[in-house]
């Protein structure tokens, strides 16, 4: 088996492009979904509401002004094939380069500090990305690009439940997150679930799962069954757009399930605003 | 200036405002904010407090003023403003009743109040409106023009002048204590489907904590 040798320079010319790109256009499947949430909703206020979120949404896509205002905390999925060999340089440096570049050239709001309590000092650029790799088969590198915005990051939650919480524990937990957000997360959103796993790996599965194409159920029956069964329970807490009330609170459920310890149920809940801001290359 | 109410109901207002033009504002009420307003987040809030800790005078005159929570993306050439929506208002819930106390009328952003804000605007007769949340590139068309009057080096948290043009919000708290987040909900709730502890209209602004934007 030969080697393919990646440059780095590739990987933050991707970076780059996917940054400057993602956060003035979502991606179709949301302007789709979107539609669809237009022609369900049933309350009158609620449907003037996601008129104007679709207007902000093709606004955006004229590429004058970014869909929100809050351009995220970049967060880097790399699937790495084992037979790639990254040259001419450090792997997350060349990302970090794709994201300052491509912040700065298109005019994206830098939005992370260097320390959490100490000085919280911006540091401009939106540096340094969340950088999440997985080595799989192969000799290419998937690179996808999720701009993730602070207000539903902020109401995501996580616990660990008993096993004798068993799954109404884990709907009951999810349910509570989404009600407790309320206009916070500025729904209509989308959720991200990660039942199992250990501490960690319950919220890196959650978030994992908003990087599916959106809508799209998990291909195990049984978790696209309780995807859908929460889908439709989130929706009828009445929250709404904008929480002002209404049929249409979450567009899609996404959940991801992990093997766990015999004395552990983790659950997380990473919740997502409708500005959806994502996308996917693979070098 | 009186507030105009227009054929469609809703209505306009010009900053700063006074105490009657704030009475004449309602929970669910749409209105279009027109004037100055003042830009400032998180970091701003803080240093602010400090400024009031050492008697110093704030970055702008607060008696009447509208504060509105927003970090906007930088402008493009030839453009005003980048994205320019609300973010999370429970944020600043810890900094806006020393502001209340000074005279602010007005708070634009998004998302719940917690009951402590939520009394002290009825007590100061003030109004908290919330704007498109996600909306950043239609709040900045109503942007006519910005300067950043303070904590330049805050980046997008320094303190802006924006001068605005029908920028439509919506009430949410009003000086009479109404909360428009409260009474929107309840009519679209399917209790029957909702596990027990779930129905009726909880009210989660005390234990909600963060949001962000």
């Amino acid at each position: 088996m030969t080697v393919r040798e990646i440059e780095a320079a590739e990987v933050t010319r991707v970076v780059r492009e996917l940054c400057m790109e993602i956060c003035y256009t979502v991606p179709q499947e949301m302007v789709d979904l979107m539609k669809q949430a237009r022609e369900k909703e049933e309350s009158p206020v609620a449907r003037q509401i996601l008129d104007l979120l679709i207007k902000n949404q093709d606004l955006a896509a004229e590429g004058e002004y970014p869909y929100c205002q809050d351009t995220g905390y970049t967060v880097a999925f790399l699937e790495i094939g084992q037979d790639v060999h990254v040259t001419g340089g450090d792997l997350s440096d060349a990302i970090n380069e794709g994201v300052r570049s491509g912040y700065a050239d298109a005019f994206l709001r830098g939005s992370i500090v260097r320390d959490p309590v100490f000085d919280r000092m911006n540091t401009g650029d939106n540096t340094p990305a969340f950088i999440h790799t997985e080595i799989v088969a192969g000799d290419q590198i998937r690179v996808q690009i999720d701009a993730k915005g602070g207000g539903s990051e902020n109401k995501s939650r996580h616990r660990m439940l008993k096993p004798s919480d068993g799954l109404e524990g884990v709907k009951n937990f999810v349910l509570q997150a989404i009600a407790e957000a309320g206009p916070d997360a500025c729904p209509p959103g989308i959720i991200g679930v990660g039942i199992g796993g250990n501490f960690e790996w319950a919220a890196i599965i959650a978030k994992r799962s908003l990087m599916r194409k959106v809508g799209q159920p998990n291909p195990d029956p049984q978790i696209a069954e309780l995807e859908a069964e929460l889908l439709e329970k989130a929706n009828a807490l009445g929250i709404g757009p904008q929480s002002l009330g209404g049929t249409q609170t979450v567009l899609a459920v996404h959940v991801e399930t992990m093997a766990t310890h015999i004395a552990s149920l983790p659950v997380a809940v990473n919740l997502e605003c409708h500005a959806h801001r994502t996308g996917t290359r693979v070098i | 200036m009186p507030v105009e109410v227009l054929d469609d109901g809703r209505k306009r207002i010009r900053a700063p405002l006074d105490d009657d033009d704030v009475r004449e504002l309602h929970a669910g009420d749409v209105v279009l904010v027109s004037g100055m307003v003042y830009a400032a987040r998180d970091a701003a809030h803080k240093r602010m407090m400090q400024l009031l800790d050492e008697e110093q005078p704030l970055p702008f005159d607060p008696v009447g003023a509208i504060v509105y929570y927003v970090g906007p993306t930088p402008a493009k050439p030839g453009n005003v403003i980048g994205a320019a929506g609300p973010t999370t208002a429970s944020r600043m819930d810890a900094y806006t009743p020393r502001l209340l106390d000074r005279g602010l009328k007005g708070i634009i952003g998004k998302g719940n109040r917690g009951r402590v804000v939520r009394d002290s605007i009825r007590d100061h007769q003030a109004v908290y409106m919330a704007a498109l949340g996600g909306g950043g590139a239609l709040a900045a068309l109503a942007v006519k023009a910005q300067e950043v009057i303070a904590f330049e080096e805050m980046g997008p948290e320094a303190v802006r002048r924006l001068e605005l043009e029908d920028f439509p919000v919506w009430v949410v708290n009003d000086a009479e204590g109404r909360d428009f987040y409260q009474e929107t909900v309840s009519p679209w709730r399917r209790d029957e489907e909702l596990p027990e502890f779930l129905r009726g209209t909880p009210d989660h602004t005390e234990t909600n904590g963060n949001g962000g934007g």
